[in-house]
């Protein structure tokens, strides 16, 4: 079995680095950590498919001799869906904590006083438009009648 | 009957996605919920009993390809056994969970989540039991995991996210080593199906062979709480809600310890596995049994005794003879309803008392007769006292260990017999804290009269005592029932274990079943 060197050392460099930054304690650089080496080992997946060769597909005249092995191509999608799933989990989880840091179980919870500044508010803004459509009304009112007086006084 | 092998992991999986769509309607959820797993656990029982009566592996060709290219199911005596147990065991903890979120008005369970998550557990568990492909077992575990994490941080309290913090990270690290193994493997043998891996693996080196052993063991041993790689378990599942800690314990370490079976059996028989493997058992018994001893907290004593109990399945696998395979599964099976059942009760404890923690709990005894009488019947069971599955478990896993005498197989007997002893004392300090003592002796008592004039001094009510559900306690007393079962159907169950180990331990059968033709 032969394969690239290149993506050998890539594989590498980013098992190191990944395991490296898994090792702090912020849970961000764990799962930068964590997608750098899962990402190595979909590569190390992808090794073991040997050399380089043709798109596994028999209609295009390939034979046999001359394509690549698929199965570690499909061994990798999946694991690139399970990571992908895993990821969006751990994301909700630091956000999660991110609010439970900065908030505490508070920042769940709408508190007595809280409903009254929002109903209050609610109110403000009702009265408000009440207002505003008064005032709009008033003006259209006093607009109408300059209106009739200038067709009566020309 | 092979079209019901598929069945166990589609229909959670449909159930799954009802439930889902049924979000609002937690009446509805709760009866597909039910029903789905009431089917499941019949199809399994079939399965056992024909897979058993016939002595014929049910094999399923996924989507007709053949073997080597395609996924194979593959149903021996092992997973079938395995898959009734959890199923049992799954059905019991739901109907639990249900009477708990009733009572509790759903705030700490929150339900219109929990159905769907709990079934693609199950789907995962089933998925990782019957998977005859190392890849889909892969795939199943990753299920299982994935609604774990969810199951752990649900309701998102400050308490459940830093735990599960420690469980998601943990797991992911042994998925990714599990993952690699696998890459490794295939770059050796060129297969993933575990059938042919089984004749192919044998054709490599030894030293060859040894490395991708390690690099399984490693990923299983994680998942299995193997001692030194069983560190997060005790400060990951305390913090769950009560039903989601009773699965987690009773079922999620198993996989691994099955998957563990698999390897040593099927995969790697001719790796020199004993001697590592019966070292690792001594430290997970004796560690994991020390760390019991000194908690004051009920649900994390039990977790490390959790910990500790897996040493002995460990300790039957390396002794490496049928007898001792056999003996290792009907532990297995016992130690899942036992740690399912003990962890159940404490949910029950935890309502009665509102507290996990001996220094604050007394007078239980009292309180409610009947929990004492489950926890109990549990806490000898797990100890090992003579009439309990526990007792008959580890008697037949000595017996095996003593038919192939060497020094160091006699030292893990002293070691398991002590584990046994020591597990009887930390369960019978909770005993004797919790429900023996007088609630009056509990440092900082205050009668619950006083206490309720305190709170209200201007109402004339009564004392507000926490009332049981009583579908909570019908569930506790069903899963203490099986274990009792267990003793009752001792005979039986055991000859299952030796005809599943005889399965286990002859990779041909295995292989013959998957491949009429021989392998290719």
């Amino acid at each position: 079995m032969s394969a690239s060197l290149t993506l050998v050392i890539l594989m590498a460099i980013m098992y190191g680095t990944g395991v490296y930054v898994m090792l702090e304690k912020s849970l961000t650089r764990i799962l930068i950590g964590f997608l750098l080496v899962g990402n190595a080992t979909n590569l190390l997946i992808f090794l073991m498919s040997g050399r380089a060769g043709d798109a596994p597909i028999i209609a295009g005249g390939a034979t046999g001799e001359t394509t690549v092995d698929p199965v570690p191509q499909v061994l990798m999608l999946t694991a690139i869906v399970i990571n992908f799933g895993v990821t969006a989990f751990i994301l909700a989880l630091i956000y999660r904590s991110w609010w439970l840091a900065n908030l505490g179980d508070e920042g769940d919870d709408v508190t007595v006083d809280d409903e009254d500044a929002i109903e209050a508010e609610e109110a403000g803004v009702y009265h408000a438009s009440l207002d505003e459509d008064d005032e709009a009304v008033r003006a259209q009112l006093e607009e109408a009648a300059d209106q009739t007086d200038d067709g009566v006084h020309p | 009957m092979n079209v019901l092998v598929p069945l166990l992991v589609v229909l959670p999986l449909v159930g799954a996605a009802i439930t889902l769509i049924l979000g609002r309607n937690p009446r509805l959820q709760v009866t597909i919920s039910i029903s789905t797993l009431s089917v499941v656990t019949g199809i399994a029982g079939i399965l056992l009993f024909v897979v058993d009566t016939t002595g014929e592996t049910a094999v399923v060709k996924v989507g007709g390809w053949e073997p080597p290219f395609g996924i194979v199911l593959v149903v021996d005596r092992l997973s079938a056994m395995m898959v009734v147990v959890s199923a049992l065991i799954l059905l019991g903890v739901l109907v639990f969970a249900i009477g708990q979120g009733i009572a509790d008005g759903d705030r700490d369970t929150p339900v219109s989540i929990f159905h769907p998550t709990y079934l693609i557990l199950s789907a995962g568990l089933f998925d990782a039991f019957i998977a005859g492909d190392l890849f889909n077992m892969y795939v199943g575990f990753e299920m299982l995991l994935a609604a774990s994490y969810v199951l752990l941080t649900l309701g998102g309290t400050g308490a459940r996210i830093r735990a599960g913090t420690t469980y998601i990270v943990v797991s992911l690290v042994s998925s990714l080593f599990f993952l690699a193994a696998i890459a490794l493997i295939y770059g050796a043998t060129g297969t993933v199906t575990m059938a042919l891996l089984s004749t192919r693996i044998q054709a490599l080196p030894l030293d060859v062979q040894i490395i991708l052993c390690a690099a399984l063991l490693i990923g299983f041993g994680v998942k299995a709480a193997v001692f030194p790689l069983s560190f997060w378990l005790p400060d990951s599942y305390p913090t769950a809600p009560a039903p989601v800690t009773a699965v987690f314990a009773g079922l999620l370490t198993k996989v691994g310890v099955y998957a563990i079976i698999r390897t040593d059996k099927l995969l790697f028989f001719a790796v020199p596995l004993a001697i590592p493997l019966m070292v690792v058992a001594f430290f997970t018994l004796v560690i994991g049994i020390f760390g019991a001893l000194t908690q004051a907290d009920v649900k994390r004593l039990l977790s490390f005794t959790l910990v500790s109990h897996i040493g002995y399945m460990i300790f039957g696998i390396a002794i490496g003879t049928q007898l001792g395979t056999g003996a290792t599964i009907y532990y297995i099976v016992h130690h899942i309803m036992v740690q399912t059942a003990l962890f159940v009760s404490v949910g029950l404890i935890e309502r009665v008392g509102r507290s996990t923690s001996i220094t604050h709990l007394g007078g239980l005894l009292k309180k409610a007769p009947f929990v004492a009488i489950l926890f109990f019947i549990g806490a000898l069971n797990l100890g090992g006292i003579p009439p309990f599955s526990g007792f008959l478990g580890k008697v037949a896993l000595f017996e095996a260990g003593a038919e192939s005498p060497n020094p160091l197989v006699y030292v893990l007997i002293g070691a398991g017999a002590l584990t046994s002893l020591l597990t009887l004392y930390a369960l019978m300090r909770v005993w004797n804290k919790a429900f023996w003592r007088p609630a009056a002796d509990v440092k900082g008592y205050e009668s619950p009269l006083l206490a309720s004039v305190r709170e209200s001094p201007d109402e004339t009510g009564g004392v507000v005592t926490a009332t049981l559900p009583k579908l909570m306690v019908a569930a506790t007393t069903g899963l203490i029932a099986l274990t009792v079962c267990l003793t009752v159907f001792a005979g039986p169950l055991f000859e299952l274990s030796e005809r599943a180990a005889v399965g286990v331990a002859t990779p041909a059968e295995y292989i013959d079943a998957v491949f009429p033709g021989g392998a290719p």
